[in-house]
């Protein structure tokens, strides 16, 4: 029998999880599935669009790659719009031919809606739906001082996020009395509208456009119904989406008195042969504007298609979380108390601009909705109790109050049904949870990779993390603090052993307060402490066996037991003078060059005798120790900055290199990587870093905790136009903080999310000094600062250190008979095969 | 008939480093002395080649004790081997050539095979 024919039309996020659930499913084997897309880009992550402009790049947003689309056997038609179906054939036609299907899918999504305003077609008057539409905004802000967002919901927001992010002076412009109508009630929007203000977005409401005109002193006038007026030289309109329906449309589908494609509760329209998922379908007169919805409309027309007609689509949670502009938002189910009976607990705190309101039934039993704003850490708790039902305590009031006041802990994961959804974007129960780690998951990771959960819009991950912790427990598996089997202590409260007994070396601390004689988990964690309490040299006598070996040695060990070599070049700044010494010292022992990511030279292959000679010519030329082998800062990447580039608001180069010598050999649990940009471009990737600056007009932004390599992770926006000094205080109280309280080889941004609290915790103990503890930190990082000495030049001025350096103490010119070499490209490598 | 052994002086005290290793290049190769004085006997020798990577470093690994057993961890891919009989903790099928060691005066010997150079890897 030869394979049907399914077609999809739209290729957003929604057209991608309907491919993405149907291609694993039996059906897909009776298919083949030709899928269109109007836009050039493969499926992307409208959500995050406004990362766009904070670094992001269309492969950071992609949902999938040409490759799966190729092993999936999918053909691809991207930057090709259907423009007609013809149902009785069932064909479908596009300008480059004519297409046959057997099912068709409609996934076309919506379109942003231009209030029908006079001049609303002017140039620089925009919409924020696509990557295209935001390559115009940018191109639009080139000269531009100040934008406008018409529209105060959702989306809005998220743009003037982004036109603040392009350097814009952003206005927000809305026509309902409050900021995002249909999720906060007045109090709420009124403390949301003074939060953005404060982070210099102006906020005007209960403004009627009536006409844009040629500006004055922009390039275009906003004239208002109640006669004002506000110049700007741009105009993004976010007023809400419309469903894409043209298509549909125009082939005699069943559409809505206000658009949509009638769907039934399979997805199917009024035709059986074509279904509609996503924004474009109409359900019972609804619309869905969010991506979870849209996924289960996916979920079930892919159920449907394999013959399952018990799956039906049945509305969807339309609660909402969310961070805009930095600021927490909340809104759950009947936000505005429209169910009769309905009454209100609220909670308002402006001092600490926390506002938290629950709707509850009649009977004061349940949950019926919320809202919050400025703090979210109560939401996972309230929608469960609302989603699932669950009885409210006696005196429900404790669910929202501070817990000074006498709030009751969040809902432990145990108090949780089977049923409850954890991970609305996948679908993903607290059951299905259960399962995997029956089925053989025995961490957070495998869990994530078998359900999917947490891998949507990333909300749910503390809350999945918990309900793992727990479920892991309940069944034996130990969720062990202690660092080894030497000591019943984590790194944290070793530090304290440490620090406050004034323990100098591993023999004492371990005969004090553990058992044995180490091992190799315990030693380089206690020797990182040792040194970040007390500063000695690593090769110290008491401290050389405790190292790795890469410690031990000062450089890198490779796979045939040689070395490599990084000096530092803060900032990336070298001189041809110093960059004609790293050639000739690479010529003279042969090593095997290459340029690092982080703007460093890295040089290969040289044996453990060598490496004092080579650092002894490299000290002479001026160079140090780059650190590479340490659990230490690495480097400081920056971008050229403003002495050169044109665009560059702030010298990034100075500031790199003054970071890379202020914290240059301090010991940290795991590597830190810290990078500065001259400039909101972004050109040294400053948000993957531990620690990433960018300059901004005013001074410096900084964000934390971010990651590159095998988990990224975008850094956290921390604190914003900073001058130097507070830049560099921020940061010392940041790292002395993770130094003293992060688990052994844990990176800043595991440490982050690990912290009860998370970042608004952070953001609490730095900038607002909560614990009291901002200056003990800042001294300690002073003393370190000042006992620094680069570790290389100690090694190597004294003998009996470099006694340490022989490869066979015995023979001292007997090479090691592994280490065989060829040359490839022009270097040498090594030809030993490892097992 | 036993083979003919003979006890090879390869370094002497000074050379040693307390709770650490060093490599020394014998007749039958690259061998690793670990002193750790903190028990008895303190000294051990093994070969220096890691089995898991053929390279010659297992000296520079960080040596310990797991569950009484002394231990040293290959700094490349961080396997524990016995320092008493060699064997790799995580795959006993796997193990290293050991050496009797003895200190004489202030020279370290190790007992050497003459003329019998065997792969080290089982």
């Amino acid at each position: 029998m030869s394979k049907k024919t399914l077609i999809v039309v739209g290729n957003g996020m929604v057209g991608h999880h309907f491919l993405e659930q149907f291609c694993a499913s039996p059906a897909a084997a009776d298919f083949e599935i030709i899928v269109f897309g109007e836009e050039k880009q493969l499926a992307y992550d409208r959500v995050h669009l406004s990362e766009y402009f904070g670094g992001s790049s269309h492969a950071d947003l992609a949902m999938g790659t040409l490759e799966w689309y190729t092993e999936q056997g999918i053909q691809l038609h991207l930057n090709e719009q259907v423009t007609g179906i013809n149902r009785e054939h069932r064909t479908l036609e596009t300008p480059r031919g004519g297409y046959r299907y057997d099912e068709l899918v409609l996934a076309t999504g919506s379109y942003p809606f231009v209030p029908p305003i006079k001049g609303n077609d002017r140039p620089h008057c925009l919409v924020y739906r696509t990557l295209d539409d935001l390559d115009t905004i940018r191109a639009s802000s080139e000269g531009a001082r100040t934008g406008v967002v018409v529209g105060g919901g959702l989306l809005g927001l998220e743009a003037a996020n982004a036109l603040k992010s392009l350097g814009l002076e952003a206005h927000v412009v809305e026509f309902a009395p409050r900021l995002m109508p249909v999720q906060l009630d007045a109090d709420g929007g009124a403390l949301l509208r003074h939060k953005i203000e404060e982070l210099g977005v102006q906020v005007h409401t209960e403004k009627a456009t009536t006409a844009i005109t040629e500006g004055e002193d922009a390039r275009l006038r906003m004239n208002f119904s109640d006669e004002s007026f506000l110049e700007t030289d741009l105009i993004v309109f976010s007023a809400g989406i419309r469903p894409q329906d043209a298509l549909a449309r125009a082939s005699g589908l069943e559409i809505g008195e206000r658009g949509g494609i009638v769907i039934d509760n399979h997805c199917t329209t009024s035709d059986p042969h074509v279904h509609a998922i996503g924004e474009c379908a109409l359900w019972e007169q609804k619309i869905f504007g969010l991506v979870a919805p849209g996924y289960t409309m996916a979920r079930t027309l892919s159920s449907a298609l394999n013959g399952d007609r018990d799956t039906a689509f049945t509305g969807a949670d339309m609660s909402t979380k969310l961070k805009l502009l930095g600021v927490d938002v909340g809104s759950i189910g009947d936000a505005h108390a429209q169910t009769p009976g309905a009454r209100n607990i609220r909670f308002n705190d402006e001092q600490a601009g926390h506002y938290r309101r629950m709707v509850i039934s009649e009977d004061g039993k349940t949950l019926l909705g919320a809202i919050l704003v400025g703090d979210n850490s109560h939401y996972d708790t309230l929608l469960q109790y609302a989603l699932n039902g669950i009885t409210l305590p006696e005196n429900p009031e404790t669910l929202i109050l501070p817990e000074s006041q006498g709030g009751a802990p969040a809902l432990g994961p145990d108090a949780l049904p089977e049923t409850a959804s954890i991970c609305s974007c996948h679908n993903v129960t607290k059951g299905d949870i259960c399962r995997a780690i029956d089925a053989g998951c025995s961490d957070l990771g495998s869990v994530k990779s078998e359900t999917k959960a947490s891998t949507g819009c990333g909300g749910c991950t503390a809350l999945l993390k918990n309900v793992v912790d727990s479920e892991l427990e309940k069944r034996g598996v130990e969720v062990s603090k202690d660092l080894c089997e030497h000591f019943p202590y984590s790194r944290q409260e070793l530090f304290h052993l440490v620090k406050v007994n004034g323990i100098r070396t591993f023999r004492t601390l371990i005969s004090q307060h553990g058992k044995g004689h180490g091992c190799d988990i315990c030693k380089p964690a206690v020797a990182s402490i040792l040194a970040i309490c007390w500063n000695e040299h690593i090769l110290a006598t008491d401290h050389v066996p405790l190292q790795d070996t890469n410690d031990t040695f000062m450089a890198n060990m490779q796979k045939n037991g040689t070395y490599s070599i990084v000096p530092r070049i803060p900032g990336g700044e070298i001189t041809p003078d110093k960059l004609i010494v790293l050639g000739e010292v690479a010529k003279e022992y042969d090593l095997y060059t290459k340029i690092t990511g982080g703007q460093r030279v890295d040089l290969f292959g040289a044996t453990l005798s060598q490496l004092p000679e080579i650092w002894e010519k490299l000290i002479a030329a001026g160079f140090e120790t780059g650190h590479a082998y340490g659990k230490s800062l690495r480097t400081v990447k920056s971008c050229v900055g403003n002495t050169w580039c044109r665009y560059g608001v702030q010298d990034s180069v100075d500031m790199a290199i003054r970071l890379e010598d202020r914290y240059k050999g301090l010991r940290a649990p795991h590597k830190v990587k810290m990078a500065v940009s001259g400039c909101t471009r972004e050109c040294a990737e400053a948000q993957s870093k531990d620690f990433g600056v960018i300059a901004t007009e005013n001074g410096w932004n900084l964000y934390v905790c971010g990651n590159g390599g095998m988990r990224p992770r975008h850094a956290d926006l921390f604190a914003t136009d900073l001058s130097d000094e507070e830049l560099i205080r921020t940061i010392d109280r940041v790292v002395m903080f993770y130094v003293r309280t992060a688990d052994r080889l844990q990176r800043t941004s595991v440490w982050m999310e690990s912290l009860e609290g998370g970042l608004e915790y952070l953001k609490e103990v730095v900038l607002e000094d909560s614990l009291g503890i901002g200056a003990e930190l800042e001294e300690h990082m002073e003393g370190i600062v000042g006992t620094y000495q680069c570790e290389w030049k100690t090694a190597v001025e004294d003998p009996e250190k470099r006694k340490r350096f022989r490869e066979f103490v015995n023979a001292p010119s007997q090479a090691d008979p592994v280490q065989e070499w060829t040359v490839e490209r022009g270097q040498r490598r090594p030809v030993l095969e490892s097992a | 008939m036993k083979p003919r052994t003979r006890w090879e002086a390869v370094c002497t005290v000074d050379d040693l480093v307390p709770e650490s290793g060093i490599a020394v290049w014998t007749e039958d190769g690259p061998v690793a002395v670990f002193y750790l004085p903190h028990r008895l006997p303190a000294l051990f020798a093994i070969s220096h080649s890691d089995p898991f990577s053929g390279a010659n470093v297992l000296a520079r690994g960080i040596t310990g004790d797991l569950k009484g057993e002394p231990v040293v961890a290959s700094p490349l891919y961080k396997q524990h081997f016995s320092l008493r009989t060699g064997v790799c903790l995580e795959d006993d099928t796997v193990r290293v050539k050991t050496y009797p060691v003895l200190l004489d005066g202030n020279q370290i010997r190790l007992e050497v095979r003459a003329n019998q150079r065997e792969s080290i890897a089982a």
